[in-house]
């Protein structure tokens, strides 16, 4: 797509690669030893990470716009918002074992959305049908799913911790992981983040898409509408502490789990 | 620096392999002794440097002489202010030279030779003693760099290791599963029923960890009040613990009562007014003070006697399977310490502890 020694394509390929890296990096102390060595696993994910902004700059460059015109490209920017907000939150809250459960999830993410082709086959020449304030609508609603997708992390971090400490557990990757009330505030955190850009997402779209468009507002717009409706119930929910920080945890995995598995569904429904 | 340059370096002393607590007890340097010990060995012909480890488990003396016959006359020399029968202090006694010296000094520092497996404080009391030595004027080159060394490699086993990984005291274990819930202690209400022994160990460990928000009930009003002053606390009147319940994080049983002082529809009332948050019960009585089924209620722990001691147990294990390990890094390291102290000496074989090499 652009001259360079490597294709964006194969520049994704590696970040996938050193995800995947990261994660066996990981995972083998804490399977041999019981303990977790999260220098080298971090500068792996340091260089994935790297790669994959790469790829996508390349890709963007090469459509002169955001690069989520398809499938590939929709999964592969979560990805890349997950894992740059990894970098923030492990860095200020340094949360252990995050790195180990983003890299993952990044490189399941990355890997499945590179072994279909198909996903990648076509794409829209732009996703946002040249509006501005469509594609920064659509770029605000993927970037809240990447926060979703790290809250989905921290959510099952936090079920591990209160299955550890519930039934007794305390070896292995159990006695690693962060205290539950550390996990239940990074997720509250997360989970309001990712309600205000979703909203701001939508906001965007009704505002300045409908009215220039005239459009009538379509399914696609109608799901991520109940997808933001379910996530800001839930988090007025453990905000007032009517629900529990378990079942906060159980209901952010999986309303994204629905909204990942639905992306397919909004980008074809998507406007031209 | 040779051999003959260096001196013999050596340690002697008594510890808790050997020695049992009534003797330690009397072997033990009391503060207005130490200094006249010092100034003892100070006047010693031959003797080039001395650090004097004064512990609860251990009287050791670690040094540099100018002959293996030195370490004889600072036996006696202890034993004679010590007013203590120099024939008991040889069955008892532990001593070595050379490279074993340094391996024990090693061992030490790290907490492989002490009573609680890889403790810590040990490391602490080594660089006290050192630096009193230091103060004193009491170190040469070659002392200095056993030490320093010594610290540094204390260090690297440590983290490289597991030797000092988990707790294994009932109550550190306790106030770990706390901070596992809760995160931040200093901002953990904390209710302590029972004004016992148990109670006070395991609020001071909860202290030593930064919390500041207990509150002592007993049975006995002016127990729990007594207590509640030691700790500086506030004290509770057993009979308003089951209203207030909601209002601690922790709630710490140890109360002698011969049947459960929190009953299931106590816990299920608090966790209603607690709307979502937490709550953990650490019961260390015996029978116990919790009921059973208190710890079915979502989002309420509930730890005993037993659960803690298995972690407790576990975390020894755990530590004591590092040993190995944790050995063979400092014979490597002692075996380069010795080199550098004195370069042609040959290595001794091991030697057996209590046996001069």
């Amino acid at each position: 797509m652009t001259e360079t020694f490597l294709t964006d394509r194969a520049w994704l390929w590696l970040a996938a690669a050193l995800y995947l890296g990261g994660f066996l990096f990981g995972v083998v102390p804490l399977i041999r030893r019981g303990r977790h060595s999260n220098r080298l696993a971090f500068f792996i994910m340091l260089a994935g990470f790297a790669a994959q902004t790469l790829g996508l700059y390349l890709r963007g460059k090469a459509i002169s716009g955001c690069p989520i015109g398809n499938t590939f490209e929709i999964l592969q920017f979560t990805t890349w918002s997950a894992v740059a907000l990894y970098f923030v939150v492990g860095a200020v809250f340094r949360l252990s074992l995050l790195g180990f459960f983003t890299s993952a999830f990044a490189a399941a993410l990355s890997l499945v959305s590179l072994a279909v082709p198909a996903w990648d086959a076509v794409r829209r020449a732009s996703a946002s049908g040249g509006n501005a304030w469509v594609e920064f609508h659509a770029a605000l609603a993927l970037f809240s799913y990447g926060v979703f997708g790290l809250l989905a992390l921290t959510s099952a971090m936090y079920l591990l911790q209160w299955f550890s400490i519930k039934r007794r557990r305390m070896d292995g990757i159990f006695s690693l992981l962060p205290p539950m009330q550390a996990l239940d505030q990074i997720n509250l955190r997360l989970l309001t983040t990712g309600v205000v850009l979703l909203g701001a997402s939508l906001a965007v779209a009704i505002i300045h898409w409908q009215r220039t468009a005239g459009h009538a507002i379509n399914s696609a717009m109608l799901f991520l509408g109940a997808i933001w409706f379910l996530y800001a119930v839930a988090l007025s929910f453990r905000r007032a502490n009517i629900v529990p920080a378990r079942r906060l945890a159980w209901v952010c995995i999986a309303l994204f789990t629905v909204a990942i598995a639905t992306l397919g569904v909004i980008d074809a429904h998507r406007l031209p | 620096m040779s051999a003959h340059e260096t001196g013999v370096f050596f340690y002697l002393g008594a510890n808790h392999h050997a020695a049992p607590l009534a003797l330690r007890e009397k072997l033990a340097l009391t503060e207005d002794k130490l200094p006249a010990f010092q100034a003892r060995l100070a006047a010693i012909d031959g003797l080039r440097g001395t650090v004097v480890l004064n512990t609860c488990n251990r009287v050791e003396i670690y040094g540099l002489a100018n002959a293996p016959e030195i370490i004889a006359r600072i036996e006696a020399e202890f034993c004679a202010l010590q007013d203590f029968p120099p024939e008991t202090f040889r069955d008892v006694r532990q001593h070595a030279t050379g490279r074993d010296a340094i391996q024990h000094l090693l061992e030490v520092a790290s907490g492989l030779d002490s009573q609680m497996l890889g403790e810590t404080e040990i490391l602490g009391q080594v660089k006290d003693a050192y630096a009193d030595a230091l103060t004193r004027r009491a170190t040469g080159p070659a002392l200095n760099r056993i030490f320093q060394k010594t610290f540094q490699y204390a260090k690297h086993v440590r983290t490289s290791t597991a030797i000092t990984a988990g707790q294994v005291s009932i109550a550190n274990v306790a106030v770990d599963l706390a901070q596992k819930i809760f995160e931040e202690l200093g901002r953990t209400r904390i209710l302590l029923l029972g004004a016992g022994d148990i109670s006070e160990k395991t609020a001071r460990a909860f202290q030593s960890r930064g919390a500041s928000a207990l509150t002592v009930a007993s049975r006995t009003f002016e127990r729990a009040m007594a207590l509640a002053s030691d700790l500086g606390a506030t004290a509770l009147p057993f009979g308003h613990v089951p209203a207030h319940l909601a209002d601690y994080d922790v709630v710490v049983c140890s109360t002698a009562a011969p049947e459960a002082v929190i009953r299931r529809d106590d816990a299920e009332a608090a966790m209603r007014r607690r709307r979502a948050q937490p709550l953990f019960f650490i019961d260390l009585a015996m029978p116990r003070d919790v009921e059973p089924s208190v710890a079915d209620i979502e989002n309420v722990f509930v730890y005993n006697l037993d659960d803690l001691a298995r972690i407790a147990e576990k975390n020894r294990a755990a530590r004591e399977n590092e040993v190995v390990r944790a050995r063979e890094i400092l014979r490597e390291k002692s075996a380069m310490l010795w080199s550098q102290i004195a370069p042609e000496s040959p290595s001794p074989g091991p030697s057996r502890r209590g046996d001069a090499s």
